[in-house]
Formats: structure tokens, sequence, C-alpha cells
């Protein structure tokens, strides 16, 4: 059964200095709130996973979270790239970052792999790509047909984290819209937090929607706009502008400092950070 | 409505590429130029053409070019949403999607594309984002198209790393023309846009470019295809 804590709480019984840190969502319900606990919180030397890295990992990145970082596509969507992310690659700042790199496709069979405790996902990938040379894809033969397909090893993350739109009183969680690869990356964790928009007293079934039992899930915590500068499909749009504001925000390491500082460490969780940001004239 | 006389590279490049998709393509989709490109496809003579955006939205309909791939407009215009385990599991690899939109920073002359590092991985000038679904995407989908500006430092005679093969690159459209691959496989050029001469787009690739023998030159943007894109740009595109 999950408990219902504080993200706090939560974050500090269950994330760890040097654990192996899924936070999903594909550019839906990204888990913002839980990563600016983790930089409150000062974790260290994390080793993070995630298809598609954008300005929640920039955050924890640049703040000097993270020792590792892998993944398949890491940019600002729709606007470019991540400067926290690009300065620990090409400057070593804060830290260096070590990257293993791979394709989407890739990192979903790694997912569903872990999620079903297999030692590895199959594809047929990474063909003649310099990928392979710099990741831990191995190539296997099919033993029916005989077939040359790539293997990937499972992700096995200590924590994964994900936000939802809903759980209810006992602790189901559901959520709508688009899926991303959330469900494969509870499930292939040791440990697992979401967080919620709202809880309800009893979950209405959506079309669509995935929902995770809560025996599956070792803590939940309400964060109300916590997946804020992404979306929560039926809860509140897409903030465009955030990420069009972040590329000038990330590009130097001195107002990018001084906004964790302001907005982040300033505050003691989701709901002032959303006050404080009410209260700068612009994000910055 | 005016008569529409002037129009921008980037619109000559997305009527080029819409103009390429068939109805009832099924498509798989990108951000900017393809996602422009795709939905004018739909909204002129391809109105079955189903847009595939890698987050999982399948046969979106979106009213507003979204800024993401995972804007909520697609989700909420699309036919059914998948998990993306699935939509590379399934519908990808499956072998479900006729066409692919790939861009890059950097295409050689076989097609093969580069959006992971310029210079050294280990120690690389610019970081790019990296390949995201581009790698099974150029393996997978039956025909590949590319969209990209023309300059020495994108189409190179080296890529400074392979992100996905261009094997199956069947056009490319680019801001001079379109290139499209001979028998074994080089890209040449088969045709201009209006105004544009040849040679300039020769120096502005970092290889020795062939030139089909019967090197066309593109129809210029016809007033209702501009007109469908200016609409679909003036609703919402970020810019």
């Amino acid at each position: 059964m999950a408990d219902i804590v504080s993200l706090k709480t939560a974050i500090a019984d269950l994330v760890h200095d040097r654990d192996v840190v899924a936070l999903e969502g594909f550019t839906h319900l990204i888990p913002h709130a839980a990563g600016h606990e983790l930089i409150r919180q000062g974790r260290r030397e994390l080793a993070l996973i995630r298809m598609t890295p954008d300005i929640v990992y920039d955050q924890l990145i640049g703040a000097g979270c993270a020792r590792r970082l892998t993944f398949s596509w890491g940019g600002n969507p729709g606007v470019g790239s991540l400067h926290r992310l690009r300065d620990a690659v090409e400057n070593a700042w804060p830290s260096t970052l070590e990257l293993e790199e791979h394709s989407h496709a890739g990192m979903a069979a790694a997912y569903a792999a872990g999620a079903s405790n297999l030692p590895f996902g199959v594809l047929r990938g990474y063909v003649d790509t310099d990928l392979v040379g710099h990741t831990s894809v191995r190539r296997i033969t099919c033993p029916f047909t005989g077939e040359d397909l790539a293997a990937v090893p499972a992700h096995r993350p200590d924590v994964g984290v994900i936000h939802a739109q809903q759980a209810d009183k006992g602790g189901n969680v559901q959520l709508w819209g688009i899926l991303g690869v959330q469900k494969e990356a509870i499930l292939a964790s040791a440990r697992s937090i979401v967080t919620v928009e709202e809880i309800v007293e009893e979950l209405e079934p959506r079309p669509g929607s995935v929902v995770i039992p809560s025996w599956a899930i070792d803590a939940i915590a309400v964060a109300a706009g916590g997946a804020h500068p992404s979306y929560a499909h039926a809860y509140y749009e897409r903030d465009n502008e955030f990420y069009l504001q972040w590329d000038a925000i990330s590009r130097d390491r001195d107002q990018f400092a001084a906004w964790i500082e302001r907005h982040v460490l300033g505050t003691s969780d989701v709901v002032e950070y959303h006050r404080s940001l009410e209260r700068a004239d612009i994000a910055v | 409505m005016s008569v529409v006389s002037t129009y921008t590279a980037d619109e000559m490049m997305a009527v080029e590429a819409a103009r390429r998709l068939q109805d009832g393509d099924v498509c798989f989709v990108g951000i900017g130029l393809p996602s422009l490109a795709a939905n004018l496809a739909r909204a002129t003579h391809a109105p079955g053409c189903v847009l595939i955006y890698e987050s999982g939205t399948i046969d979106a309909k979106p009213n507003e070019l979204p800024l993401s791939i995972g804007d909520g407009e697609l989700a909420e215009t699309a036919l059914t949403v998948v998990s993306v385990p699935e939509m590379f599991g399934y519908w990808l690899q499956g072998g479900r999607i006729d066409v692919g939109f790939l861009g890059a920073a950097q295409i050689d002359r076989r097609g093969n594309l580069n959006s992971t590092v310029i210079g050294d991985y280990q120690h690389p000038k610019v970081r790019l984002p990296g390949g995201g679904g581009a790698p099974e995407i150029a393996t997978s989908v039956r025909d590949v198209f590319v969209m990209l500006r023309h300059s020495p430092r994108t189409f190179v005679e080296r890529l400074d790393f392979i992100t996905s093969v261009g094997d199956r690159v069947r056009l490319v459209v680019s801001d001079l023309g379109t290139l499209e691959p001979g028998e074994d496989g080089e890209l040449a050029l088969t045709a201009v846009h209006p105004g544009v001469e040849p040679e300039s787009a020769r120096e502005a690739t970092g290889w020795d470019l062939r030139v089909s023998d019967d090197l066309g030159v593109t129809n210029p943007p016809s007033d209702r295809e501009l007109g469908a894109l200016r609409s679909l740009r003036t609703k919402g595109m970020v810019e």
C-alpha cells in the first residue's frame, strides 16, 4: 500500500545520494515539484535516467545533483538546447556528467524489460549508428530465425518518480492524456513516488487512462501544479512562455543560480514555488 | 483574400514537402517544419493523411500547431493515445508507418544524419539534443523525408557522428531545392526552387554535389497552398 505523505517526507525517505533515479514524463505530467524537492534537499551524485531530459533535468544538473545521465533526447522541446546540460558536458560545470546515450526505442525497450523483470530488452535498433560505441547495446542473434537484433540492458532504477492527475484515498493512481513511459518507469523501479494534482474520493474511469494500483507504489504526495511548466491534462495547460524564457535564464550560470536560489531553494514547496513565480515580473 | 505573391524559404520548404505526401500516408511527424508540412498536406490535397507524433498520439488533427510533440492539443484531437513503448514497438517497429520526417545538424551524401554532437563525442564543440526517435525511424518507415536548410556546415563530406543511417532517405527538401538518391544511393540535386541557380546549391554543399540530368524547377507555392499554410501558422505557431 502506498503511504500518502508530504513530498518532503517522500523524497527524504526514499531517495538517497548516489541512487539511480528516473523522473519520467514525456512532455506531459513532468514531475517538476519532485525535482525541485531533490534540489532543496541537496541530493548529490544521482545517476539520472530519462528518455527526454528537459528543463527539470537541466535544473538538477545545473544545481549539482547529478553525476550521470542515461537518455535519448536532451533538449528544451520546441525551443532548443539545454544550456545547463551543455555546460556540464562541454565544460564539466558544475561537475563532470557521464553520459549513456540511447535512442527512444532503446530506452522504451529498456524500461519495458525492467518492468517485466527481464535482464534486457530486444529491438531492431541502433543499426550502423555511432551510438553503439557510446552505450551499452549489444548485438544478439534470434534463436529461432537467426536475425541480428539489438539488446539493451533493462532499466532498474532505485527510485522511479512520476506525476499523475489523481490518486484515490487508498493510494491508487490514475493518469490520462499522453502516457509516455510512466507506468513502465514505476514498475521497473525498486521504490516509487507519485505526485498528484489531487486526492479524490474515488477514481472516475477516463478513456485511455493508466491506473497503477496502490500496492505497486511506495509513496504518494499531493503537489498541485507540480508538473509546471509542463502540463496536467484536464487541470492546466503547458506554460509555453516559460519554456521560451528558460532559454535565457539557463544560458548564464549566475542567472541560473539566482533563479534556483529564488524560486526553488528560497521556497519550501510547490505552493510557495508558484507564489514566487507569480511575484516575479518575469520568471527570471 | 488578397493575391499572395511572395513567400519565404521556409514556406517553400513546407509546401514542397507537403506535396510529396499522399492522401492516406501514415506519417511520423516531428516539431517545426515537418509538423507544418504534414498539417498543410492534411489541409489541402491529402485530408486522409494520418499524423503520428512520437509522444503516442495517433491520427492527431491539431487545430493549432503544437510547440512540442506532446502538447495537449495533440492528445485531445487524436483518435487514440498510446504509451511510448507501444508507439516504438507496435507502430514504428511493427512497420505501420509510411513516411518519417527527420531533421539534423548534419547530412552526408548518402543521407546519413547527425543530431548528436559537433566535434568529438567526448569533448564536443556543440552538444546537440541527440537522436531521440531518429535511429529507428530511419530504419523502420517506408520513406524518410529530411528537411534541412542548405549550408556547407550542414551538408558535409563527413559527419561528426552517425545518429541515423540514410538507406531509406527518399527526399531531402532544403531552402534551395530538392535532393533525391540515385541508384547507387548518393543524393543528387533533382530540382531547384524558383530563382535558385544549381551552382548556389553546389556551393552550399560540402561535397561535390551531383546535379540530375533532368534537373527541374519546383513550382512556386500556389495562393491556395500559401493561404492554407499561413492560416496554420497564425493559429498558434510560436515563433
